[in-house]
């Protein structure tokens, strides 16, 4: 079967070798590039799609451009709440819960618009309502361990993907904010890891969960909940 | 930043200490013009239905992506947290570019696109997707596909 493929890794491409290649310079998780530049994302499809026209191989062609840059360095979202004022009292658990349960409703509104431009939501892999998938990593806090509500899956599952849902409910709000159409991934990560409550009760859950007697909700805890590149943020 | 000397430590020397398939024999394989060609997607960034399972920890299966999908019925359960998911959140096509497929066959750039699309998830041992792939070739195979563009994440 002909098959033509972009790769992201440059240096595991040309080890595996595979008949055809386009290694793009972009980060993880934009393989095309950037969102909402169909003009962009044409360009390297097309480069990719050319490959499958090449009469010998293997064939592991460079991408020539960098991804469009946002111009939104500077931008400035509107938090919900203000973690210089609230800071002094997260690390009371109920507190903690307080705050995060007045963020998430008020980033409701802004997700509801969100929904309503984009006619789509990422949010749903856990299966959990929006409306108890805050409660439910919340739960973590403390040492808690809320009973599963998916009888399916091991709680330690449910858990990340509550918190990729929730995670998603985040960056799909805050990206309907006014302000530059397309964000960069470097300025919305800054924003939740370092200006949110939600982030402070995901560094509380891992805390927590990383004591669990669960072998499969430490790891989670561990591995599975803060990105690598976040690991050391505090604010 | 996918330029491996770009991506901060520790994520790079995994990255970079990953092992890679060794491949004792180099497939080559041709096709009619672009424009004839039927094409599939086949992603590793763990998406799938709304409705479908879950991708679960070293999972080496497969989703089944319907051709007619709608935007909002595309969802990502990948297990990794390291990589941007807000580009997707955005714009699946970002990911998963099918709208752009669909402009491309429009134009006749290209002949038609499979019924179906498939992702597996890609944090998991490649040796534990081989059994599954080869039966997703022969369903390519009954959907008439002659090329496949595999997308990583």
């Amino acid at each position: 079967m002909p098959t033509t493929q972009i790769s992201l890794i440059r240096e595991h491409t040309k080890v595996i070798r595979p008949p055809r290649a386009l290694w793009v310079p972009f980060e993880f998780g934009r393989p095309l590039g950037a969102p909402n530049d169909a003009i962009f994302q044409t360009k390297v499809l097309l480069a990719a799609l050319k490959l499958l026209e090449a009469s010998s191989g293997p064939v592991l062609e460079d991408f020539p451009e960098d991804a469009p840059v946002s111009g939104d360095i500077n931008t400035v979202w509107a938090c919900p709440v203000n973690l210089s004022i609230e800071k002094a009292n997260l690390s009371n658990t109920e507190q903690l819960r307080e705050a995060f349960k007045m963020e998430m409703i008020q980033l409701r509104s802004w997700y509801d618009l969100a929904v309503k431009k984009r006619g789509r939501t990422t949010v749903g892999v856990s299966g959990l309502n929006l409306d108890v998938i805050g409660d439910f990593v919340s739960a973590f806090l403390g040492g808690g361990m809320p009973e599963n509500p998916r009888k399916d899956l091991p709680l330690g599952l449910v858990l990340k993907l509550a918190v990729d849902d929730l995670k998603a409910y985040y960056f799909e709000a805050i990206t309907a904010q006014p302000g530059h159409a397309s964000p960069g991934s470097n300025r919305l990560a800054e924003w939740f890891w370092g200006e949110t409550v939600g982030a402070e009760v995901l560094r509380a859950v891992k805390q927590s969960c990383t004591k669990s007697n669960d072998p499969m909700l430490q790891t989670v805890a561990m591995r599975l909940l803060i990105p690598m590149a976040q690991a050391n943020h505090s604010n | 930043m996918a330029r491996l000397d770009r991506i901060p430590e520790p994520m790079r020397s995994l990255i970079a200490g990953l092992e890679c398939p060794n491949f004792k024999n180099q497939p080559w394989m041709e096709g009619p013009p672009l424009s004839r060609r039927r094409v599939a997607i086949v992603s590793t960034a763990g998406l799938h239905r709304r409705d479908d399972r879950p991708f679960t920890f070293m999972a080496g299966d497969y989703r089944i992506i319907p051709g007619d999908i709608k935007t909002n019925d595309l969802v990502m359960s990948h297990t990794s947290t390291n990589f941007d998911r807000t580009g997707f959140q955005q714009d699946w096509n970002v990911v998963f570019p099918l709208d752009r497929l669909r402009e491309l066959t429009d134009r006749g750039f290209i002949g038609s696109l499979a019924d179906f699309h498939y992702s597996f998830m890609g944090a998991t041992d490649p040796k534990l997707m081989e059994p599954t792939t080869r039966d997703l070739v022969r369903l390519l195979k009954k959907d008439r596909v002659d090329a496949i563009l595999l997308v990583p994440v």
